[in-house]
């Protein structure tokens, strides 16, 4: 073959990969996640409502407000600070399209970080989306990072200073929500994100908010609540009843030092109580083998349960996994223990939730089965994350 | 706004150098290399990200 022939056929294979990875990349932005309002939700309204900033921003993200009869307390519900967490989001799902409330209200923001759900990490392999299976077909999610999409929000600095500790961070963390707490109204995106949040904290008078995370089992903060000073009796008490009744949760302190996370900064700056929940997510490990759907929701990976044999993870794990069931159903779990307990020491400022299913109940069923066929929704019974 | 007018002036740049340079290379592995590394600048400058 001459040359311009072949450079030629290698310039038409070329085009095929391109629109290959354009249509993906296509498919991507177009994805439409559909959250079926459920018989608790009284509204939908947009972070924007809490800070005007935020305003026709990947940031604007929905909040749904349940709104029970009676006078009660407010707890704020936070997945999908970190995307790549799936049992997060898939946990506000659940409490957005089946909880209701009796007394006291909640909100629940299923994407905290929506620019997050929109990138993948670079050079990681990771899958663009995943399907879960439910009675009705297949739900589909996108996959997510750990950092804002850096489309919405560059160049990284050489180091992130956080406000208003002044700590120096890794650069990268200024797109990290879960670093940039409390946030500031003339900051970055990721930055104006959590100060939207913090708004609606104080104008709602929340008093919990549960920050839902998933964590690698090479990482010591797993399994765990970890609670501001402010919630130590109640995440104690709460990791000791779901210890003796459903599964092992331990407790950890916020460190004073480190700043700009959920459960330090919120403690610190409003009247909130912040517990942050982890679970294990196989998906994150370092030493992780092919990075696929298959095994963000099974969990199951040959060279963790290797790490964990050598000693070097900080939660078990064998062939069975860490499914997607079970780290949704400890969230379920985890929250309704905390509201019991709170409800129960606070009359006054109660929430009271019920219609979400408790750990036994999602491992049984699937989290699949909690999540309602937007085919079927009614006219104004849809959202789109 | 003008920071994303460089930007793309930049990408168009970059694959302006990769298309030179798959022109005049003899070696087809370069040349395949080349049009590997043209594609997400291609995808870029079409606005597919």
């Amino acid at each position: 073959m001459n040359i311009p022939a072949r450079k030629f056929v290698i310039l038409a294979l070329g085009a095929v990969l391109a629109v290959l990875a354009g249509a993906s990349f296509d498919r991507s932005r177009r994805l439409r996640e559909p959250v079926v309002l459920g018989p608790g939700i009284k509204e939908v309204r947009r972070l924007s409502a809490y800070f005007s900033g935020l305003r026709g921003t990947a940031n604007d993200a929905n909040v749904y407000v349940l709104e029970g009869a009676k006078a009660g307390g407010a707890v704020l519900v936070l997945g999908g600070s970190h995307p790549e967490e799936p049992a997060t989001r898939l946990t506000a799902w659940i409490l957005a399209e089946r909880g209701e409330v009796d007394r006291g209200r909640m909100f629940v923001v299923p994407s905290a970080n929506r620019s997050a759900t929109t990138v993948t990490r670079p050079s990681g392999a990771y899958p663009a989306t995943f399907a879960i299976p439910t009675p009705w077909g297949e739900q589909v999610f996108r996959m997510g990072d750990r950092w804002s999409n850096p489309l919405d929000q560059w160049p990284d600095p050489e180091v992130y200073i956080h406000f208003p500790s002044r700590q120096n961070l890794a650069f990268v963390d200024i797109r990290n929500l879960n670093r940039c707490w409390p946030g500031r109204p003339n900051g970055t995106l990721t930055e104006k994100t959590a100060h939207a949040l913090t708004e609606l904290i104080r104008r709602e008078r929340v008093d919990l908010v549960i920050d839902l995370h998933e964590a690698e089992l090479q990482y010591p903060v797993i399994n765990t609540i970890v609670a501001h000073q402010k919630g130590q009796d109640l995440a104690a008490m709460a990791s000791m009843l779901l210890s003796g009744d459903e599964f092992k949760i331990g407790v950890e302190n916020s460190p004073p030092a480190l700043r700009g996370l959920s459960h330090r900064e919120i403690g610190d700056h409003t009247d909130a109580i912040p517990l942050l929940f982890e679970t294990p997510e196989p998906f994150l490990d370092a030493t992780r083998g092919r990075t696929d759907a298959r095994l963000l929701l099974e969990g199951k990976d040959d060279f963790v349960v290797r790490a964990g044999r050598r000693g070097l993870l900080f939660e078990k794990i064998d062939e069975k996994g860490w499914p997607v069931d079970v780290r949704v159903g400890r969230h379920c779990s985890t929250l309704l223990t905390v509201l019991e307990v709170w409800s129960g020491d606070h009359p006054a400022r109660a929430v009271s939730l019920r219609g979400i299913p408790r750990y036994a109940e999602v491992i049984a069923k699937g989290t699949g089965a909690f999540l309602r066929d937007p085919a079927k929704a009614g006219p104004g019974q849809l959202a789109f994350e | 706004m003008i920071v994303t007018i460089f930007y793309y002036l930049l990408v168009a740049f970059v694959a302006g150098l990769a298309a030179w340079n798959l022109w005049k290379s003899r070696r087809w592995q370069e040349e395949v290399l080349y049009v590997i590394v043209l594609i997400p600048f291609l995808l870029r400058l079409l606005r597919l990200k």
